[in-house]
């Protein structure tokens, strides 16, 4: 009441500033609106930054990915006999040898195979170019002498030179011939790493949140465990490594860089990342719901399988599915285990070995080759991918399943 | 105390601890069957407490002890070898909160019979459960819709489907903890309604802040304060003449 006296009578001494001559009149309001403006300001730049700094990387990951997933092919004549299966290189004119892919040339005495009516003719076919001579038509720095670029311009101008779809990309494994080298046996090492993973990860780890949600007592021993629950999700990931090398491939002598020791390693991750979502989950399921079952002379277990449980799943999911992309982009641990290794071929069963796609990624990344440049940023692509789907389809399942009071 | 009356629930002695903190002291009262019996009293007095053990309920809750006998049916539910589980499927609760399963109105019903092994799934259990509809007097505004959330009814509705469900389990008592204090007063008539015709079948104990509640339904009121019984007595006589100044006092609404 004073102040609103004194501003009045504040303001009948200005005279002219009648408009503030009214009960409503607050003279902080002024610079309180402007502090909120500024307030709102930076919080929008903080995220325009984030998002420009995001679409950045999307770009140009997408800029530099996009011309990985086409691939140079030149159509030339080739020559199936006898010596040219023993000796590939004689099969091609000598003036085209340095332009063709080594890695197709090794395919002839197998086409042969499939179909013996090519012995002893000369077909004209489209056979994968060289690295070069693909970077070279793609406009990105390559190593083709004038020569052989004049060659592959007059080749372009008869129609020799076609840009095909990189199905190699997706049938092939890592290869030292960089147009010969794909991102088959990573994708997968990790999918096989990641069966593993949950198989092992999701039940102990729902497991673990039921009992310390629903059945355990709160005392020392299970407060001591969730402390230690929580601290585990904070080591560094590069420890779990140095664990799976220790107890699973040194004490039970588990095959080196297989996914089932890389499998484990990661469970062991995600594991904490599983419990604290699960329990996260249980906890929220309202404790009405239990009391009901309990009202009706239900036992725990009942009431845990058949009515909080189901109640929780979708946040259990969501969870699991968090901590699944995670351990998908986790690389760390899997170098200590030996899963950077040069895997040509797709493993055919958990216990060979195997790498894993950000592995792969970070192989292709150290290259010198622009070739495999070009292959990093389109594994990134595809890895992102994965991980936005499985995102997605976290909050789809959360939506999906939510159950609304 | 009561002439004709069959005592259903006898209360001996009984004191109730949360840890060192003593929360009901020596209660002692017979509750008669097909009656139904009134606990009022303040916030804090120990009248919900009171009633949760009559289900063994408190068991659920670490640092609660409790001494002294509960005698249902002859059989102390507090003796060594009494399941409580098995004592909860006999004496019936439902609580302040309609609180439905996530489930459609038909499994709400039929869920605890079929897991206690009262019927197989089957024309059986379509029975029981229009029966208990029927009894809660839910049948008719629901049995075109069985199928449907039984979170998707309104509030009394949802209430008098967890009277079904709970009569489905076909208790002997029934506890009922403030069971319309979330209602609109339409919907609190159909269930004291209820009440009144499930008193034919059940030993009904309902806990209420509502006095006139108490007055329109109750047969027998019994007034806690402080964790301890004041009086008890026919619901008349607590209302019109109580015997201790202090019953007078809170019904009149001079403290409380």
């Amino acid at each position: 009441m004073n102040t609103s006296k004194n501003n009045t009578a504040q303001a009948d001494k200005g005279g002219k500033q009648s408009a503030r001559n009214h009960p409503f009149y607050d003279p902080t309001l002024k610079s309180r609106h402007v502090r909120s403006k500024l307030f709102k300001l930076f919080t929008f730049l903080s995220i325009t930054f984030a998002i420009s700094f995001l679409l950045f990387f999307l770009g140009d990951m997408i800029i530099k990915g996009l011309p990985a997933f086409k691939q140079t092919y030149i159509e030339v004549d080739v020559t199936y006999n006898d010596k040219t299966i023993k000796s590939t290189r004689r099969a091609i004119d000598k003036k085209y040898r340095k332009v063709v892919s080594r890695a197709w040339l090794r395919n002839i005495p197998r086409l042969v195979k499939q179909n013996p009516a090519l012995m002893g003719t000369t077909q004209p076919t489209w056979v994968l170019a060289n690295s070069q001579v693909d970077q070279y038509l793609k406009g990105h720095h390559y190593k083709l002498k004038d020569k052989y670029r004049k060659l592959i311009d007059t080749m372009n101008q008869d129609g020799k030179v076609e840009m095909r779809f990189n199905k190699i990309f997706f049938t092939h494994g890592d290869s030292k011939i960089p147009e010969n080298s794909g991102f088959k046996s990573a994708i997968v090492g990790s999918v096989l790493t990641l069966i593993v993973t949950m198989v092992v990860a999701f039940p102990l780890g729902v497991m673990t949140a039921v009992y310390l949600e629903e059945f355990a007592d709160d005392n020392r021993w299970t407060q001591l465990i969730e402390v230690n629950i929580n601290n585990l999700a904070a080591i560094p990931s590069i420890l779990f490594g140095l664990l799976g090398l220790a107890v699973f491939i040194n004490l039970f002598g588990m095959p080196r860089s297989s996914p089932l020791v890389g499998g484990l390693t990661l469970a062991l991750m995600t594991l904490p990342i599983i419990i604290v979502s699960s329990r996260a989950a249980l906890r929220s399921v309202p404790d009405s719901i239990r009391q009901a079952g309990y009202g009706l002379g239900l036992t725990r277990v009942q009431v845990v399988q058949d009515h909080v449980l189901p109640l929780a799943f979708p946040g259990i999911m969501t969870g699991s599915i968090i901590g699944l992309a995670q351990a998908m982009g986790e690389t760390a641990p899997l170098i200590i285990i030996g899963m950077i290794a040069f895997i040509p071929d797709a493993p055919g069963s958990i216990f060979e070995a195997a790498t894993v796609m950000p592995a792969q990624i970070f192989t292709w990344a150290g290259m010198p080759e622009r070739a495999y440049i070009e292959r990093t940023a389109a594994g990134i692509m595809v890895l992102i991918s994965i991980l936005i789907t499985l995102n997605a389809l976290a909050i789809y399942l959360r939506k999906k399943f939510e159950v609304k009071w | 105390m009561k002439k004709n009356l069959k005592t259903k629930v006898s209360v001996k002695d009984l004191n109730l601890y949360y840890g060192d903190n003593q929360a009901l002291h020596g209660i002692t009262m017979d509750i008669y069957e097909n009656q139904i019996t009134a606990l009022i009293g303040p916030s804090g007095c120990g009248k919900s407490t009171f009633l949760r053990c009559l289900n063994r309920m408190n068991d659920l809750i670490n640092s609660v002890r409790i001494e002294g006998n509960i005698i249902i049916d002859k059989k102390n539910i507090y003796d060594r070898d009494v399941d409580e589980v098995a004592v909860r499927k006999r004496v019936g609760m439902v609580f302040q909160q309609p609180n439905p399963f996530p489930k459609s109105i038909y499994d709400n019903v039929a869920y605890a019979p079929l897991k206690h092994g009262i019927v197989k799934k089957g024309p059986a259990c379509d029975e029981l459960v229009e029966k208990s509809l029927i009894q809660a007097g839910l049948w008719n505004e629901v049995k075109d819709k069985l199928s449907e959330p039984g979170t998707s009814l309104s509030g009394g509705q949802q209430q008098r489907l967890c009277i079904a469900r709970t009569i489905a389990v076909q208790p002997d008592v029934i506890l009922m903890d403030e069971p319309t204090s979330a209602l609109d007063p339409i919907s609190t008539e159909k269930i004291e309604a209820l009440m009144l015709e499930l008193k034919k079948d059940y030993t009904i104990i309902i806990v209420t802040h509502n006095m006139q509640q108490a007055g329109r339904v109750a047969d027998m009121t019994a007034f806690f304060h402080m964790g301890d019984l004041i009086e008890y007595d026919d619901t008349e006589t607590i209302f019109i003449n109580p015997t201790l100044k202090k019953t007078e006092d809170y019904i009149t609404g001079r403290y409380g």
